[in-house]
């Protein structure tokens, strides 16, 4: 069986034609199989859906519960026949319930990593490299220059930033899914106690982390009821970046814009967001963890898929391994 | 954090907090490096890609390089780290290892120094060590900023630090001692120092009744770029108001400096006509401005020339503290020796009553005029903008009506609020074309109700900006004030304003009824 026989791109997504399965389907399709949650991965509509039971609930969370017509829990590790073929998921260490998925025929193995991150992240189960014959990986930020530091520095810089401007309310951009819980566990990591303050869109799957053990600390919603004008001085409020460009940012006062995504790495992208204060933190892996990633996994074949996709293979190519560009279309690094 | 912060007040609390924290002579040396006086040898682009090119794959570094466009930032981002991750480094060369070594080394030793110290810098580090080898170590701050976080920092008025700069040299240990209160006050020993200017206030209708034209003489205000010129012992300096060294860019008038002393006076383009002096309009001076080297035909075409206004210091004596009247005729005295082709004194203008001021203000003589200039006989030369001494009444400003055609997200207390304008006229064709921005001039109520206009009027979105609908019958036109307008090949409209600002919003006005690009254009060079 040649590595194309096991999977293959098509406009819905990636095909797995002898188990008639697609792995995060763009659009609705009878039986998916989801690596995360995450609105270009996870999407509504399809017929049944295989994913793992913290996946399956943030999708519900997000979707309602009616989001499949059928859906079945894939727990870690747990080996699942689909006609002739057998998954296994593994954690990615993405965001919480994030996998990869092995997709395994005739001697056959594919990785199909999702998005993922090699570095530790109290948040979520952390990525674990699954020997294959073919590595699928992504290539959000694969280009030399992006190398994330220490996570915990950045949250360092953010709490100086908060003591040299007490009087202003630091508004935080980070997406619902993921990067916010990870943010706020590294700033209560940083032994900060007070409370933080959170746009409703977060409200939800924080809640959901929090039921799933992962500690936040004390939230509080940053209404304007909540609290007057004058309050959020000196406060943290997080919050997806597009309402800070809208009328909900009126409430604060002299906000100073920062957002935690990896895309703050090029200054460029910061200033043109109008970030004040850019925290590089991702959820994705950097250009280095991707070659370990790639070194650690020893696939025969690799290929990449959404991202800059040429300076990847190039990269494989100098190493010996044979790769080449998937161009899967309708993935938007939504979670960084 | 400095070079994306939009606020004033926080650079001004970052750079203090920068002063208190870090050691001498590490502060100075980044004093130096922001205030672009470090004189180092520099490293060329074509240098630094070939250090890249012998550490990795040249394709690989044009990905990254076409991806974030700035040669200093791609090199420091992607420099492959020799162990990857080593936060216990501590070989880490500090500002003052790289400022005082490249100090002391020749030019033709930058690129291997430079090379070693991408070895053992951070992303960060190397960023910044590339910036300053390569001379862009800018970050949004003006000179005037530098000097305010400086007097801040020590509680000193910012004046006392324009009048010491340019005796001082880095890492400026004694004037951060003074600062501190650990240290006397720096005595500027420098020849030709820097003394804080002048300035006026706007003057109303209502200070009139209370001014007696007895007691004030006036002159024209030009409208150039205020200098001070500087000679002393052989060494000639050009100063801006806020004390920055423009020499360079002007050294076919400062090769005339022929004197001793300082005077105060107008920087004008200004070419001979017959026997007269013609000045030139502030679009010829701005072929002038901001320009490090200047060529042959700059020179010839738009030459130089100072319309002295005051003296300062004659020889070894300090007139600052003489009457203006004084002072004056010492200047006309002095002007007289100096060349004719590069030197005048301001008319003095006759008037007997504030009537008949405001008839000459109403009628003057040339386009680079932009008001008229109060000052009293009596007033001593005193630093900063003392009150009741100088009044400017400045010529009343320009209005057109014009289209709002962009608006963009502002920062800080007006997050979430579109509150930066672009707005147009109309071309002969019937399209509007942008003629200028405008982020002021209209009250927080007023700017509640354009914000709204433009969120239900939006046609497109780029980014922070949204294209509002801005046809004949539907659209917000804006009465717009303005100072002065020029020529301008950067401007699709071919039209630059000065100062614009919003005076009035004209929701009755349909935007059919705006102004055309030719109003604008003959507003060009027209006195009045």
């Amino acid at each position: 069986m040649r590595p194309e026989d096991l999977l293959i791109p098509r406009r819905e997504g990636l095909y797995c034609p002898p188990g008639d399965f697609f792995i995060d389907p763009v659009r609705p399709v009878d039986r998916a199989l989801i690596t995360h949650g995450h609105a270009d991965h996870a999407r509504a509509g399809h017929g049944h859906v295989l994913a793992t039971p913290e996946t399956l609930d943030i999708m519900a969370i997000r979707y309602g519960a009616g989001h499949a017509a059928a859906t079945q829990a894939a727990g870690l590790g747990e080996d699942i026949n689909i006609k002739d073929v057998r998954v296994r998921f593994h954690p990615a260490g993405h965001v919480l319930g994030s996998a990869q998925i092995a997709v395994e025929a005739n001697g056959l193995r594919i990785v199909a990593s999702g998005d993922y991150k090699p570095r530790p992240d109290p948040t979520c189960a952390n990525f674990e490299p699954v020997a294959c014959d073919v590595f699928i990986t992504e290539a959000t930020f694969a280009l030399p220059v992006f190398r994330h530091p220490d996570a915990a520095g950045e949250i360092t810089r953010l709490l100086n930033s908060l003591r040299r401007n007490p009087d202003r309310a630091h508004l935080v951009g980070v997406y619902s899914l993921g990067k916010a819980q990870r943010v706020i566990r590294l700033i209560r990591d940083a032994g900060y106690t007070e409370p933080l303050f959170i746009h409703g869109a977060l409200q939800k799957l924080c809640d959901y982390y929090q039921s799933q053990g992962v500690e936040l600390g004390e939230l509080r919603p940053a209404t304007v009821e909540a609290s007057a004008k004058g309050d959020f001085a000196g406060a943290i409020v997080l919050g997806p970046p597009s309402a800070f460009g809208d009328k909900w940012a009126r409430r604060f006062p002299d906000p100073l814009i920062s957002f935690a995504s990896g895309w703050m790495q090029v200054r460029a992208r910061a200033r043109q967001r109008g970030v004040e204060l850019p925290l590089v933190i991702s959820d994705h892996a950097d250009w280095d963890e991707l070659a370990e990633a790639i070194s650690a996994v020893a696939p025969g074949e690799v290929w990449v898929t959404h991202g800059r996709e040429e300076a990847l293979v190039r990269w494989c190519e100098m190493q010996g391994i044979p790769a080449k560009p998937l161009h899967l279309v309708g993935y938007e690094d939504e979670g960084d | 954090m400095l070079a994306f912060t939009h606020s004033r007040n926080a650079k001004l609390a970052l750079l203090q907090d920068y002063f208190r924290t870090v050691p001498d002579p590490e502060r100075g040396y980044a004093l130096a490096a922001i205030a672009r006086d470090l004189d180092i040898p520099a490293v060329k682009p074509a240098q630094l890609r070939a250090l890249i090119s012998e550490r990795m794959d040249p394709e690989l570094f044009g990905y990254a390089y076409d991806y974030v466009g700035d040669l200093a930032e791609t090199i420091a981002l992607a420099w492959p780290e020799r162990q990857s991750r080593s936060p216990g480094r501590n070989d880490a060369p500090g500002l003052t290892e790289v400022v005082e070594t490249l100090l002391a080394s020749s030019r033709a030793k930058g690129p291997g120094l430079v090379e070693d110290w991408l070895d053992r810098l951070d992303a960060p580090g190397r960023y910044a060590l590339l910036k300053l080898v390569t001379g862009g170590f800018r970050m949004g701050l003006s000179g005037r900023l530098i000097k305010q976080a400086l007097a801040g920092f020590g509680e000193v008025h910012v004046n006392e630090i324009e009048e010491l700069w340019h005796g001082l040299t880095p890492p400026y240990l004694e004037l951060f001692a003074w600062l501190e209160g650990s240290g006397e006050k720096p005595v500027n020993a420098a020849a030709a120092p820097f003394r804080p200017v002048m300035l006026s206030h706007a003057i109303d209708e209502a200070d009139f009744e209370k001014l007696d034209p007895a007691d004030f003489v006036a002159e024209w205000k030009w409208d150039g770029i205020r200098v001070q010129a500087t000679s002393e012992r052989g060494v000639h300096r050009l100063y801006s108001r806020t004390g920055d060294d423009i020499s360079a860019t002007f050294p076919d008038l400062v090769d005339r400096f022929s004197f001793e002393g300082a005077l105060d006076g107008e920087l004008l383009v200004a070419r001979p006509a017959g026997d007269d002096i013609e000045t030139g309009s502030f679009s010829d001076l701005q072929q002038r401005l901001n320009r490090k080297t200047v060529s042959a035909r700059q020179l010839r075409d738009y030459p130089a020339f100072l319309r002295a206004y005051d003296l300062l210091q004659e020889g070894d004596e300090d007139l600052r503290g003489l009457g203006f009247l004084e002072r004056r005729a010492r200047l006309e005295t002095f002007i007289a020796t100096l060349d004719p082709l590069r030197f005048d004194c301001s008319p003095m203008l006759d008037f007997a009553t504030w009537e008949q001021l405001a008839e000459l203000r109403a009628a003057p003589p040339a386009a680079v005029i932009e008001g008229v200039m109060i000052k009293r006989t009596a007033a001593p030369y005193l630093p900063g903008r003392p009150k009741g001494e100088w009044f400017k009444w400045k010529r009343d400003p320009f209005l057109i009506d014009a289209v709002l055609m962009y608006a963009q997200r502002g920062h800080g207390k007006r997050s979430g609020f579109y509150s930066d304008y672009t707005f147009g006229v109309w071309r002969d064709s019937g399209e509007l074309v942008p003629v200028g921005k405008a982020y002021f001039g209209f009250t927080d109520e007023e700017l509640t109700e354009i914000d709204k206009f433009v969120r239900n009027n939006t046609v497109e979105r780029f980014g922070p900006v949204r294209s509002v609908r801005a046809d004949p019958e539907k659209g917000l036109v804006f009465e717009v004030a303005f100072e002065g307008i020029n020529r301008s090949s950067r401007h699709k409209s071919g039209v630059a304003m000065r100062f614009p600002r919003i005076s009035r919003l004209r929701w009755d006005k349909p935007p059919r009824e705006a102004d055309r690009l030719e109003t604008l254009e003959r507003m060009i060079d027209t006195p009045r």
